[in-house]
């Protein structure tokens, strides 16, 4: 089953001068076609302006291609009709973790999706405490999120799209605004999430070494899809990552200056017991 | 970071004033308002007091965490006390200019200070003891009937409660902007007024433009989670009356027939004095 | 013209019963021309550090002597200091004001009091700096990418021309390219300018490869000092601060565990690479 279905998506918005003439158009996407099966854990890589947010906005129907389909679970996200089912099925989480928490209190942010979908009061309740039971932050349910952690502020964000019982989450560059270890935190709950509920996770970002544990990845580049593949499929193309201003993490880039200088190393070391098996040998 | 106003923060605990619809405490704290300026006497400033030492016990909040809340607002009752004395005329104690301190006017002051404390202190009981989420979801319910005549109740309801989320945010984000610019030699302190104002737009612009960037950036994550304005929204706490609210709207009712009756006999008791004056002359 | 703190100590909240100590009794030089590494996790009290430096509070007690200068003795003129030292905050473009960013940069000097004719030269001389083109000095600063954003933020800092230029954490939000350009110019102000960076970051990787000396700050204390060789071989001790070294020096230690007779010191992809072809070939 294919939760997400993009067929030649376009985007393109009209450029503008200070006087409000037009001055071009820009094309930040540019004939996108990628599926994405149901329970699969997909990244999305590039740097910044290469349309990978502008991609993300499109599938919780925030934008719509001006040319183009995109399907979410089958509905058409340029359907009218169809908007809020598609914002259930396909939830979004932000970059920045002040700027979506809505509530006050943590429990009543992680309510906020459910009371708009006009679940019933007993259901609310017990969604908001799966939801933050899942990325444990059940403790923090009477809180005020101003004095949380990012990453933990992040998780909420993250409970708060659960409690709408999604198949499919879209994280847009969630860690690009937390420190290490919030970081760390997220893409651990993401993983978790993906693992034991089995829902379709799309990340997006622009550090490589959060992409290690996808299914697989796509990267793009000026509203392309220029690579797509396994983890290790992607990460052994360096060159081309550097041309698309990626960072390689440090130890496939020891593994790739080593094997450059002759030593026998698997093509592709994405951790570091890898690099230690590899020349143990 | 330190600005601790605890005047009308919400403070946590378990109390069955804590419990209480917000319906009841905002109709209540307004019924005793009103009951303070119209019943203007010691008599029944003292059941009104008695009245409200009950309610202190009840919401178990600490009293020097009450009064602490009461400091920023000393300077204008001390005003208002020393005006009162010095320019109520009457029958003089002592002179000086125009400055003199009659009976009549140490009497109101008492009254006064009396009044005001009653009035803040019944105020910030509310609020210490109602979330504003909680607050603003009785005031939605209260102004329910305004709907009819095209008032938007639900979204000014929802736009408060997004300011208050936002005030901590943006006074954090206004004390980082004045240290940036500090830093960039900005000067703060001139004596002369436009000067002054002029200097203020290098943090006024910013704060504008971060807000505005924090409300697009809201507006988008709550339309990702479903939000269509308040049209089939549930609640995670719906607000339903419980016994305890109705036994409140009842004792409110006692309080306030106890203090028409003091007021009606005290005035008439007044009014026999006086008239018993006017035949002994 | 060197810093030295003297025994430097902030509390925040210090008369009331919630009191913190954000920094303890720091003494610590720090030598013209270098570039200082700043880590510790969130909350440690690097923010605190920082602001003290650049004059912005007030400490409980101890002081900082900027070229021999107590800056917060009662005679010692601001001004001087905000003309040798400057401050990037985090996500400095939020501080950008102007309709120009060349009007933007000129508010740093124009502060300092130097006359019209100066201002603009070193407006011109720092946007140059940052590799600004001049087709975008008379662009609005809103209307450029955000990598853009902050090159134009940090020339409204260097304008002022200071000898000492904190940046707290000025790669956050950016993507791997943007990261390196703000990295290598800071690096360039630092070799060829001769300027004093103290830098914060989160990743041990960059601050492995950019440092000169990394001080390491833990619960309000600088607990580490040296130069990143030196600190990075503190592992078990870093990790017990939330820290962490750089992922090749992981690398080391694991292939030593390995039974790999490898050096442990490598702190970067090339040394590591040069130590394991030392041993392995």
């Amino acid at each position: 089953m294919k939760i997400i279905k993009s067929k030649d998506v376009t985007f393109e918005y009209i450029k503008r001068d200070e006087n409000g003439e037009v001055e071009g158009i820009n094309k930040a996407l540019d004939n996108i076609n990628l599926d994405v099966k149901e329970g699969e854990f997909i990244s999305i890589l590039g740097a910044n302006g290469s349309g990978k947010s502008t991609f993300a906005k499109h599938i919780n129907s925030i934008l719509m291609p001006t040319e183009g389909t995109l399907w979410v679970d089958g509905m058409d996200t340029s359907d009218e009709d169809k908007i809020l089912d598609i914002r259930m099925t396909a939830g979004m989480v932000f970059q920045n973790p002040d700027n979506q928490i809505i509530g006050q209190v943590i429990e009543e942010d992680v309510a906020f999706g459910p009371e708009n979908m006009g679940v019933e009061t007993a259901q609310i309740r017990e969604r908001v405490d799966e939801a933050l039971k899942t990325v444990g932050m059940l403790d923090y349910k009477k809180n005020s999120p101003n004095k949380l952690s990012g990453g933990q502020k992040q998780r909420v964000s993250i409970a708060g799209v659960l409690a709408m019982h999604p198949k499919c989450i879209v994280l847009d560059e969630p860690t690009a605004m937390l420190d290490p270890a919030g970081r760390k935190e997220v893409i651990r709950a993401l993983r978790a999430l993906n693992d034991v509920e089995k829902i379709t996770i799309i990340l997006i970002t622009h550090y490589m070494e959060e992409t290690i544990y996808s299914d697989r990845i796509f990267v793009m580049n000026k509203g392309k899809i220029a690579m797509e593949g396994t983890p290790r499929e992607i990460f052994t193309r360096v060159e081309e990552l550097e041309e698309f201003r990626l960072e390689i993490p440090q130890i496939t880039r020891l593994a790739y200056e080593l094997r450059k200088e002759g030593m026998r190393i698997p093509e592709c070391v994405l951790t570091i017991k890898e690099l230690c098996d590899a020349l143990s040998r | 970071m330190n600005t601790e106003a605890t005047l009308g923060q919400y403070y946590q605990t378990d109390s069955v004033i804590h419990r209480l619809d917000p319906r009841v405490k905002l109709v209540g704290t307004l019924l005793y308002m009103i009951s303070l300026f119209i019943f203007n006497n010691i008599f029944c400033y003292a059941i009104a007091a008695v009245f409200l030492i009950v309610v202190i016990i009840l919401c178990r909040v600490p009293l020097t965490h009450m009064l602490k809340g009461l400091r920023p607002i000393l300077i204008l009752m001390l005003f208002t006390v020393i005006f009162n004395i010095f320019f109520t005329p009457g029958e003089y104690l002592w002179q000086f200019g125009i400055l003199h301190i009659s009976k009549e006017g140490i009497k109101t002051a008492i009254l006064i200070l009396i009044r005001l404390t009653l009035l803040i202190i019944s105020a910030s009981i509310m609020t210490l003891t109602t979330t504003p989420n909680r607050l603003t979801d009785g005031l939605e319910k209260l102004f329910a009937p305004l709907k009819l005549i095209k008032v938007p109740v639900h979204e000014m309801a929802m736009m408060m409660s997004i300011a208050l989320r936002f005030i901590p945010i943006l006074m954090e984000e206004t004390d980082k902007i004045l240290k940036a610019q500090t830093a960039r030699g900005a000067g703060f302190d001139s004596k002369k007024l436009t000067t002054r104002i002029k200097s203020l737009i290098p943090v006024i612009v910013p704060l504008f433009i971060s807000a505005f960037r924090r409300a697009s950036d809201l507006a988008l994550a709550m339309e990702a989670r479903c939000y269509h304005g308040g049209e089939g929204r549930t609640k995670l706490y719906p607000l339903k009356y419980a016994a305890r609210d109705i036994l409140s709207y009842v004792f409110m009712g006692i309080y306030i027939i106890s203090l028409t009756a003091v007021g009606i006999i005290n005035a008439k008791i007044s009014l026999v004095n006086a008239i018993a004056d006017i035949v002994s002359k | 013209m060197p810093i030295i703190t003297d025994h430097l100590t902030y509390v925040y909240g210090a008369k009331s019963k919630s009191k913190k100590t954000a920094l303890d009794d720091v003494s610590v030089k720090i030598e013209d021309g270098q570039f200082i590494g700043l880590i510790g996790h969130t909350g440690s009290g690097k923010t605190t550090f920082l602001q003290l430096l650049a004059g912005l509070i007030k400490p409980f007690s101890g002081t900082v002597y900027l070229d021999g200068e107590d800056i917060f003795a009662k005679d010692y003129d601001m001004k001087t200091l905000r003309g040798k030292l400057g401050i990037v905050f985090q996500y400095p473009e939020h501080q950008l004001f102007e309709e120009t960013v060349f009007k933007d940069v000129c508010f740093g000097p124009k502060n300092l009091g130097l006359d019209e004719k100066e201002v603009q030269l070193r407006a011109y001389e720092a946007l140059k700096l940052t590799g600004f083109e001049d087709d975008n000095f008379y662009r609005s600063p809103f209307e450029l990418s955000g990598g853009q954003k902050r090159r134009a933020a940090i020339a409204g800092v260097l304008a002022m021309k200071p000898k000492i230029l904190i940046l707290d954490e000025p790669t956050a939000g950016l993507d791997p390219g943007g990261k390196k350009e703000i990295l290598d110019l800071v690096k360039s102000l630092c070799k060829n300018q001769g300027i004093t960076i103290i830098l914060v970051s989160h990743s041990m990787e960059d601050m492995a490869e950019y440092a000169d000396r990394i001080l390491v700050m833990n619960d309000a204390k600088i607990v580490l000092d040296g130069t990143p060789t030196e600190v990075f071989s503190h592992y078990d001790e870093l990790k017990g601060y939330g820290l962490n070294v750089p992922q090749v020096t992981l690398a080391m230690l694991q292939l030593r565990e390995c039974g790999i007779p490898v050096r442990t010191d490598a702190i970067t992809v090339e040394q590591a690479k040069k130590e394991i072809l030392r041993v392995l070939r």
